[in-house]
């Protein structure tokens, strides 16, 4: 069917979309590599060449280790919490209640949650140490109350993530769970399998792509968290509970170190590659089915 | 469906998943609620529950903030930037999809790996091309950063739904002597417009939500709402009620778009990966 004419077309309707996101990927990510080898801050006019300075500063600054630290600290907290969750919400969602549809809507909700608004409800409203609903519960219990980001500022943050990560695990999950047929259960059931049976030999490996893909797609937005932290924290106290995406614009946007800052973003960016490459096996398998 | 459900299983797994699920909405819920207290109320001991239903917070954040300004850049940025990357992509998933070549796949995973580049990566770059070229701060310079972030996944929610489309149907319609603007109107176009519209809605939740440009790359005049609600992250004196009043209106359009959109979701996020 597909003509050399209707290939010229076709060319034709892609080129807009391939030509600006060439361009985006390309000009920015180029300045960025070059910036990061430039002695270059906003608050100085003299830019000179820097070799590999501005990785060396940056990869021995004790902040930088500290990131890298909480940013897998958050990743693999947050992944936890979601995935374990997550396998438990689709688990109950898939059995047979009452007011079904109302129970699924009130469970996505946080994901549509913007960060700022989820980060500071969580803030003020739950966790705040003479006001929050957590201290009033630890007041009736007669506990001290918690104060959250003095004492424990990136479980936190990890809380207020998951929290609005969880829906979307779920929601995978529970797409997952509903295309195991029936009578592969039923089956199970009759050979005497119990639950437990049924749940580790027949749903987990059932689900096992769909957690592959959880993961792997979270990873990739939980890398960039940014703004959870910028209203809850502000990274601190210290670097605590800074992410390597707070410190490249704590660099950039704040000590004006656009050399540092670039060369941070560089970074990032290859962490962010490694796992990319096994997203992108993961999905381009899916393609070809 | 041989299995018979006992009754007093249903209502364990009934009451278990009405406790876990109104515990996961109960921020969201208790924001909404003390939107409509007084400030006393907010943080009285023990909380209220019932709030004295006033709506003065909704007039006061208006009146101090110019909040309908920020709600409008909200809405002028998710909306434009979601409709520029429909222009670019509808043509784009469309060939992909009927004239596939060897090298469409491909493109498409390039297409996506665009999407994985961490924005801290670029922000530099970005932020000086703005200032210099007089973006920085204005809608205009956020709608387009956003319709690049969002275009791959765009063009891939495009394809998936535009491959399911039968090409028989195209034969059929050919036989019986249509003509090629025919074939699309009637056609092609009916059939493309469920897609075109979830791919619409999830995009527009995406960009409402985004959360690193429009903070780093706005000021006051363009903020959206992302950043708006940012800068209450100083609190000075009393001002839970308002925080929630303003956060209410901020996510409640978004909510119900999210509420109507649930079944597309999983597939757009996976990029097709899990239907």
């Amino acid at each position: 069917m597909a003509t050399r004419e209707s290939r010229t077309i076709a060319r034709i309707m892609m080129a807009p979309s391939v030509i600006v996101l060439l361009i985006w990927m390309i000009v920015p990510l180029a300045l960025t590599l070059w910036f990061s080898f430039q002695n270059y801050n906003l608050l100085n006019p003299v830019v000179t060449f820097a070799g590999w300075l501005n990785y060396q500063f940056f990869l021995t600054d004790p902040a930088f280790a500290q990131s890298i630290v909480n940013t897998l600290l958050l990743v693999g907290g947050v992944l936890l919490i979601t995935v374990v969750g997550g396998i438990f919400l689709a688990l109950l969602l898939d059995q047979p209640i009452w007011g079904q549809g109302i129970v699924r809507i009130l469970v996505i909700s946080p994901f549509f949650i913007m960060p700022p608004v989820a980060a500071l409800i969580w803030k003020n409203m739950l966790m705040h140490p003479g006001y929050g609903i957590f201290a009033r519960i630890a007041e009736a219990f007669g506990q001290q109350p918690i104060d959250w980001f003095a004492q424990v500022p990136l479980f936190s943050i990890i809380l207020i993530v998951a929290w609005q990560w969880l829906p979307f695990a779920t929601l995978i999950l529970l797409t997952a769970l509903q295309s195991l047929s029936e009578e592969q259960k039923e089956a199970a059931e009759m050979d005497g399998a119990n639950a437990v049976r049924r749940f580790i030999y027949i749903i987990l490996p059932h689900l096992a792509r769909a957690i592959t893909v959880v993961i792997l797609i979270q990873t990739i937005f939980l890398l960039a968290i940014f703004a959870e932290v910028l209203v809850t924290t502000n990274g601190g106290p210290g670097y605590n509970s800074t992410n390597l995406a707070f410190l490249v614009y704590r660099t950039a946007l704040l000590s004006f170190d656009v050399g540092g800052a670039s060369a941070g973003g560089v970074i990032a960016v290859i962490l962010a590659n490694i796992v990319a490459i096994f997203l992108m096996r993961a999905v381009g398998r899916n393609l070809d089915a | 469906m041989a299995r018979a459900v006992s009754t007093r299983r249903k209502i364990f797994f009934t009451a278990l998943a009405w406790i876990v699920a109104l515990l996961l909405f109960f921020p969201i819920l208790w924001t909404i609620l003390t939107s409509f207290k007084t400030e006393q109320e907010a943080i009285a001991s023990p909380p209220m529950i019932i709030p004295s239903w006033t709506l003065d917070n909704y007039f006061e954040v208006q009146a101090r903030s110019d909040y309908f300004r920020h709600f409008l850049n909200s809405v002028w940025i998710s909306v434009g930037s979601t409709l520029i990357a429909l222009l670019f992509a509808i043509p784009a998933a469309w060939a992909m999809a009927f004239t596939p070549t060897p090298k469409t796949k491909d493109v498409l995973m390039w297409m996506l790996s665009t999407k994985m580049m961490p924005a801290v990566g670029v922000l530099v770059p970005m932020y000086l091309i703005f200032r210099d070229t007089g973006l920085l701060d204005t809608v205009w310079g956020l709608t387009m950063i956003l319709t690049l972030i969002n275009l791959p996944i765009v063009i891939w929610m495009l394809y998936t739904y535009f491959r399911e489309i039968p090409v028989d149907i195209l034969e059929a319609a050919r036989m019986d002597g249509a003509i090629l603007w025919k074939e699309l109107v009637y056609v092609l176009v009916p059939m493309a417009v469920p897609g075109i519209a979830s791919t619409l809605l999830l995009n527009i939740i995406l960009a409402w939500n985004e959360a690193f440009w429009t903070i780093n790359l706005t000021a006051s005049k363009a903020a959206p709402l992302t950043a708006f609600i940012s800068s209450f992250s100083s609190p000075q004196g009393l001002f839970w009620a308002k925080l929630s009043a303003a956060s209410t209106l901020a996510i409640a359009p978004i909510l119900v778009l999210g509420w109507l959109s649930q079944k597309q979701l999983v597939r757009g996020l996976t990029f097709g990966a899990v239907k």
